[in-house]
């Protein structure tokens, strides 16, 4: 393997040979979708300013990725630029030096603190990413479905549920895409995504960290107690209905809701040829604050033994531009600019996502900051109990307890 | 005159090749990964630890609760291959050495070929063979008028890991079968004239004759099955991911030892714990080849032509 790498990186500064005059520099990511957007969109807007930077945008395979980088940067042959995952795993790459501390950077000033927290220690006192984007929660509809059927926009739980029962009830269309073969998205875009409605986002959140509050309290139950009603208004056979199941569910139209995340967006917007519309996780009675799982997902950092530091540099000083935010924002809509400059959005699905920022109160996923650094696992402990809540084989109390004994047996502050 | 036997260089020579690769392709990695398993991560760096990971593994509620769940899948993964794999595969081959068979060579190739198939084929094709939205089995079940039997297999604790060993079975029959049918096409034409001459033909001479002959056969079958069943984790992995849902219902040792080792999702990997795993891995593999070799192999009757 890691001749290999060492072998493309000799070919590559071999290519690079004429231009010698030139920095290459280049960026390791999981997201080998965007590639044609950065080399299309990203790369030339960067080089209009600075021409004598070149940048390699060089993607590997999202579920290789940690262990391919990991590998490359122990190795000394990781790129210049990181693109970062949130929380314990970059900082994990940071504590070992790997990612350089970029707390100076002048393009730091335009993120607020909510967005850098994924990518600092936890004191806060350095930043080694420059956030690029989050990701939001809520649920996609089919529009056109929901025309037919006469069906209003549900903002509570009652209306949410009363909307599930129509569908149900008309027998054309599955009322919600979702399955329990993949697990994680029992998780992801069910428990996280009216989970924040429930424990008062960042004030469960924050609580639960402190161990102020217990994942056996009510709010932390709750959650559990609405996923195990879904189970009625998921598909046949959804226990053994896999993520792009889901997806084609949905895109062919047949099925009306679909617990989402704003990543869907752009490929939604090229399979469904439908209408469709968003709306944020349904609150428990009308005039509540909602909540939105608002998740700081993906952030950019430098490689700390990388030789063109400050060409690099340069680099992330534009990614924390409001420039970059815009650009990066509408070739990929869905994954929202966390630059504190508001940016002007075109896909109106997007729009939608996003304005839910102004209403309600934006959290990220419960389980991500430092609750998943032991063993027992709670971020993969928390898939496998949703899974289980929603098809019925563990109650929504034993999977919280569950889950409590788990973070309890080696976190102090829950002991 | 005492001439001193010369040294006999070429057996060091031809052997060498050999010797060289496996060493340093198994030998040094398994003793590398033994060695792995003693050391953890303790308050200041990694240190020796002696047998404290295997504690933990054993000891620990949860871990242990882990690897016995794995253990136990494990084990009900071989006994479906052996009570169904098996004597399908003897069956097939029994069939198929009958002379009257026409059309032999078709079936024995059109058996054999999922063997060379990729898991990644296999278990996505299965997958979408037994999908309840856009599989074929569904509908199958239907025009028969079974489609009450159908349920969503593959995402049923109860049914998964059955499910998914006669996956396996399906692709790994034609092994047992080319065995079989090897050993049956070995046993001389004089015995059986023999054995017609006292009057023993049909299914008695399989049982009585064909049968105690390619015994020998169905003990290396046997434990080929049981060391192939115990480093298993592609097929689960493919079909069912890392977590191998549902509930952990069909995680094998070899998927309990993927997720602890490289890790998953947030979880970042441990290769200490990673490493005792292989380690119990390795110990019940010998355990059971040990078993096998000098409780069984040693008391089959071996018969010379």
């Amino acid at each position: 393997m890691k001749k290999t790498y060492l072998t493309a990186l000799l070919t590559s500064t071999l290519l690079a040979g004429p231009a010698l005059a030139q920095t290459t520099l280049t960026i390791e990511s999981w997201r080998n979708d965007d590639l044609l957007i950065w080399q299309d969109t990203i790369i030339p807007a960067f080089n209009a300013q600075h021409p004598d930077i070149n940048v390699v945008f060089s993607p590997s395979a999202p579920a290789e990725y940690n262990a391919v980088l990991n590998s490359k940067l122990s190795a000394g042959s990781a790129g210049d630029l990181i693109t970062c995952r949130p929380f314990d795993a970059s900082l994990e790459l940071f504590n070992q030096g790997h990612l350089a501390d970029l707390t100076d950077l002048a393009g730091m000033a335009n993120f607020s603190d909510v967005a850098k927290s994924a990518w600092q220690t936890d004191d806060g006192s350095a930043t080694f990413c420059v956030p690029m984007a989050s990701v939001i929660h809520g649920f996609i509809y089919n529009a056109d479905a929901f025309a037919e059927l006469g069906i209003e926009v549900p903002t509570t739980e009652a209306e949410f549920y009363a909307a599930l029962d129509k569908i149900k009830a008309d027998g054309t269309y599955i009322p919600m895409a979702m399955g329990t073969n993949d697990q994680w998205e029992a998780a992801t875009m069910g428990y996280n995504n009216i989970g924040p409605t429930y424990w008062k986002g960042e004030e469960g959140r924050k609580a639960l960290i402190a161990g102020e509050q217990k994942l056996t309290d009510p709010q932390w139950v709750a959650p559990f107690e609405q996923l195990a009603k879904w189970k009625d208004y998921l598909g046949d056979g959804f226990e053994a209905q896999t993520y792009p199941d889901s997806q084609n569910l949905f895109t062919l139209g047949r099925a009306a809701v679909y617990p989402a995340g704003s990543w869907e967006i752009s490929g939604f917007n090229t399979q469904a040829d439908f209408k469709m519309g968003a709306f944020a996780p349904p609150v428990a009675a009308a005039g509540d604050t909602c909540y939105i799982s608002d998740h700081t997902d993906i952030a950019i950092g430098m490689n700390a033994k990388s030789p063109n530091a400050e060409a690099a540099k340069v680099f992330l000083d534009w990614v924390g531009s409001p420039e970059f935010a815009t650009l990066y924002a509408n070739a990929l809509p869905g994954f929202f600019s966390l630059n504190s400059t508001p940016v002007e959005m075109q896909d109106p699905l997007a729009q939608e996502f996003v304005s839910w920022r102004g209403k309600c109160e934006p959290t990220i996923r419960s389980t991500y900051q430092i609750l998943s650094r032991g063993t027992p696992n709670l971020e993969n402990e928390t898939w496998n109990a949703s899974a289980n809540v929603i098809r019925g084989s563990e109650t929504p109390a034993d999977a919280a307890k569950r889950l409590q004994d788990g973070l309890a047996s080696w976190y102090d502050p829950q002991k | 005159m005492a001439s001193k036997k010369p040294v006999r260089w070429h057996i060091a020579v031809f052997l060498a090749p050999a010797v060289l690769v496996y060493t340093a392709i198994m030998i040094i990695p398994l003793f590398g990964t033994l060695n792995l398993s003693l050391f953890n991560k303790g308050p200041d760096g990694v240190g020796f630890v002696g047998l404290g990971n295997f504690a933990t593994l054993f000891g620990d509620p949860r871990w242990s609760a882990s690897f016995w769940n794995a253990l136990g899948n494990n084990a009900w993964f071989f006994l479906i291959h052996m009570l169904v794999q098996n004597p399908i595969g003897i069956a097939l081959a029994a069939i198929l050495s009958t002379p009257r068979l026409r059309m032999a060579a078709f079936y024995r190739t059109a058996i054999f070929v999922p063997t060379i198939l990729s898991f990644v084929i296999v278990g996505f094709v299965w997958k979408l063979i037994l999908s309840p939205i856009w599989g074929i089995a569904p509908g199958l079940l239907d025009i028969v008028g079974l489609k009450t039997l159908f349920a969503p297999w593959l995402g049923r604790e109860e049914y998964a890991l059955t499910t998914l060993a006669l996956i396996s079975v399906w692709q790994f029959v034609g092994i047992p079968m080319m065995l079989i049918y090897a050993a049956l096409l070995s046993i001389p034409d004089e015995i059986l004239e023999a054995a017609e001459m006292d009057g023993i033909t049909g299914s008695s001479q399989f049982w009585k004759i064909k049968l105690p002959l390619i015994l020998p056969s169905i003990g290396i079958i046997s434990i080929l099955t049981f060391v192939g069943n115990f480093n298993a984790f592609d097929l689960i992995y493919v079909a069912q991911g890392a977590l191998a849902g549902p509930d952990f219902s069909t995680d094998i040792l070899g998927t309990f030892l993927y997720r602890t080792f490289f890790g998953f999702q947030l979880q970042l990997g441990d290769p200490y714990m990673g490493s005792a795993i292989a380690g119990a891995m390795f110990g019940i593999i010998l355990l059971g080849v040990c078993v096998y070799l000098f409780g069984i192999q040693t008391r089959l009757r071996r018969y010379q032509f």
